[in-house]
């Protein structure tokens, strides 16, 4: 494989005694998932240059389940219908189902890789070893071949878009005992088919999306099932009214309605058609619904009823062959499967770059832009309560169009940039979202778009 | 350019699916050219373009497509469809070939178009003898369109679709085999929302006839100004213009300007 044009000619600069190859009107794109092939696309339509670095062979992120770091399993669908997860400018097809396969959203992604001709663009099989800044606001992008071969490169952009997505780094809770424990235990990553599940003892820590997933498959093949969550939450429907349940709750917004009413009507909704969750032994939610991260997963309540699966409390220790949960009760799973989520990892860059706390928190504006280096976005870096590819599409806008107002008018960019930097910590959820430890990327969809609706306005030439 | 980016009452209330008429042409060679998609009007199913464009686009090396909206030609009846479900079904089509497309939108398929251009970032876009509605339409054929307003069909009689130069005969023809659009979205034409903006800034050429009877002049020259642009006109010819006897010259026009655009 060659590598991107450029390096043919002399090198224009050097750094550390390496040459750097000028790549003078390109922006470079990290990761060719949704989040990288949307801000190519987007990119490419304000007249920009990209190149993309991407470690895997294919597009589609973590919706390839060919890739090695895809959280992707055998059964997985969509969480949120199409309206809102299609990007705004290229509709799923329209006789695809409400909430479609994986399969299908890696078709779209390849589609849409075709369709505005990316592929040309993306250098497969490279990965990106660090990003430095260089003079001018530009940027030293290092890469090699994926897994350590072949000499580094060093590319010289005008900017750099980071879309490495956040759902690769599996987060591995600590429990007392756990390394004695005699079991099997697997993250959830590791989680592909529902065979694995087949006439085993299964215990799943977590009661998120994914976790919820594998507690029904659990109930449809494991032996025995118990599902444990940390608390009571909401357990919506995927359809509510005859129709997917999210759109149900966007005629809310679109009737404008405020949060507390929606709440008090959502709750209302869910006690009528979901019931009383505690009847099964789940906790009652402590909080109001919209204060935690949606959980949409019809199956459960489902299988709950059926007594397929047993609602279980935290974990509080392993022992040899069994496991001990906060109430004293002791279970003997032969399988724990741990759903307990990913963190977001950015291991090319320096942390201080995207100004990292000590929780792996980098602070940035409307979740993309990091103080002082107006040219570095992150794109993708989003817990919504809805799909994510539209809010990357616009993030992706916001940035293109930031980038071409830098050149057209960089008074008034200069100016967008402060503002922008003074909302570094602002949220953008409408409910107080209860504390978890990825609590701090989540947003409410809507409240979100008008924010980057005002700033897309905003860098109008 | 504005844009809108909350949309709550689309994805409350998406455009439900329906069966599409798609008719290909392929080019012998593969040229590299971008897909054109013919899009025709309120009455008119993608068989107006199977007569002469289609094959003769495929023939110039772009690939062509002609689609009906949905309740025209051979796509599946929706007597209730409103503009944005026919918007819909243009941008639905275009997403599905295999690169970016050239939009071809003809009569109030052109209107269509219009709005599909501010959900699909298009490669460029051709505006034909655009209807784009409103009171001034309407009262030029005050006949024709008064029925409409009270759910009847827009009539479309072949003297005011076809230039003198089409044979009587296969003009009615032609005019015998024109549907109807849905009560809902003919009266949108006179009072329905304006196109948005598009998206992805694509080039767009507005084609017309001065002697188009169902167009006025200054409505394309409006649709044109609007679009950043000088209409290009075929003196001579009726509102039809892939059916009027001298079809190939705004086909030429066209396919010329793509080329000049690339």
């Amino acid at each position: 494989m060659s590598y991107a044009g450029g390096d043919s000619g002399p090198a224009t600069a050097w750094r550390n005694g390496s040459p750097v190859y000028d790549r003078e009107g390109t922006v470079c794109v990290i990761g060719a998932g949704p989040s990288g092939l949307t801000a190519m696309k987007n990119l490419r339509e304000e007249g920009f240059g990209v190149d993309c670095y991407e470690r895997e062979t294919g597009v589609g992120g973590a919706w390839n389940w060919r890739h090695d770091r895809s959280p992707v399993y055998a059964s997985t669908h969509l969480i949120s219908s199409k309206p809102f997860t299609q990007f705004p400018d290229f509709p799923m097809p329209d006789d695809w189902p409400d909430y479609p396969k994986h399969t299908q959203v890696l078709a779209y992604l390849d589609h849409y890789a075709d369709h505005f001709g990316l592929r040309p663009h993306i250098w497969f099989g490279s990965e990106v070893v660090r990003v430095e800044p260089a003079e001018n606001d530009r940027w030293d992008v290092t890469t090699r071949s994926t897994g350590g071969y072949g000499t580094e490169r060093t590319h010289r952009y005008d900017a750099v878009i980071v879309a490495n997505g956040h759902n690769w780094s599996p987060k591995l809770p600590e429990f007392e005992g756990l390394d004695t424990f005699k079991g099997e235990v697997i993250h959830a990553s590791a989680y592909k088919d529902a065979a694995q599940l087949r006439n085993r003892k299964v215990l799943v820590i977590g009661a998120g999306n994914t976790g919820c997933d594998i507690a029904v498959e659990a109930a449809q093949q494991a032996a025995k099932c118990w599902h444990s969550s940390r608390r009571g939450y909401w357990y919506a429907p995927k359809f509510a009214l005859g129709r997917p349940a999210d759109q149900v709750n966007d005629l809310m917004l679109h009737l404008k309605l405020p949060l507390k009413l929606r709440q008090f009507i959502g709750q209302k909704t869910m006690k009528s058609t979901v019931g009383d969750l505690t009847r099964f032994g789940l906790p009652a939610p402590d909080h109001k619904l919209y204060e935690t991260h949606p959980i949409a997963n019809s199956q459960l309540v489902y299988y709950l009823g059926h007594g397929d699966i047993t609602p279980v409390p935290d974990v509080k220790l392993f022992h040899r062959n069994s496991v001990e949960l906060k109430d004293g009760q002791e279970i003997e799973p032969d399988l724990v499967v741990m759903a307990t989520g990913y963190q977001p990892v950015f291991e090319f860059l320096d942390p201080n770059l995207l100004a990292v706390d000590a929780n792996g928190r980098p602070r940035l504006a409307l979740h993309a832009f990091p103080k002082r280096f107006p040219t570095l976005a992150v794109a993708g870096l989003l817990q919504p309560d809805s799909g994510l590819f539209p809010l990357v599409h616009w993030q992706t806008v916001a940035f293109a169009r930031l980038l071409k107002l830098r050149d057209s008018a960089p008074g008034k960019a200069a100016s967008l940039y402060r503002k922008l930097e003074s909302e570094v910590d602002k949220s953008w959820t409408d409910a107080k979202v209860k504390d978890s430890s990825r609590h701090w990327f989540e947003i409410s969809h809507l409240t979100y778009l008008k924010a980057l609706e005002r700033l897309i306005q905003e860098a109008r030439p | 350019m504005t844009v809108s980016v909350v949309r709550t009452k689309e994805w409350a209330f998406p455009v439900p699916p329906a069966k599409r008429e798609v008719v290909k042409a392929t080019p012998e060679v593969d040229t590299g050219k971008p897909p054109v998609l013919f899009v025709p009007g309120f009455g008119h199913g993608a068989w107006v373009f199977t007569e002469h464009w289609l094959e003769h686009t495929a023939d110039r090396g772009f690939p062509a497509y002609a689609m009906s909206l949905r309740g025209h030609g051979n796509s599946a009846p929706a007597p209730k469809a409103d503009m944005r479900a026919y918007a819909h079904d243009v941008a639905q089509v275009a997403a599905s070939l295999p690169s970016r497309a050239v939009i071809v939108g003809h009569g109030a398929g052109a209107l269509a178009t219009a709005h599909a251009l501010s959900r699909y970032p298009a490669k460029a876009c051709v505006l034909l003898a655009p209807v784009f509605g409103g009171i001034g339409t309407a009262l030029r054929n005050p006949f024709l369109c008064l029925p409409a307003l009270f759910g009847a069909g827009l009539r479309l009689p072949a003297g005011q679709l076809f230039s003198r130069e089409v044979p009587q005969n296969t003009a009615r023809a032609y005019a015998r085999r024109m549907g109807r659009a849905s009560g809902k979205a003919q009266r949108q034409l006179l009072w329905g929302r304006d196109p948005e903006d598009p998206v992805g800034d694509p080039p767009i050429l507005v084609v017309g006839s001065p002697d188009d009877r169902i167009v006025a002049d200054n409505a394309v020259r409006r649709v044109a100004r609007r679009y950043g642009g000088a209409p290009l006109l075929f003196p001579g010819m009726g509102h039809d213009l892939m059916l009027d006897a001298r079809w190939r010259e705004p086909i030429d026009a066209i396919l010329d300007w793509l080329d000049k655009a690339n």
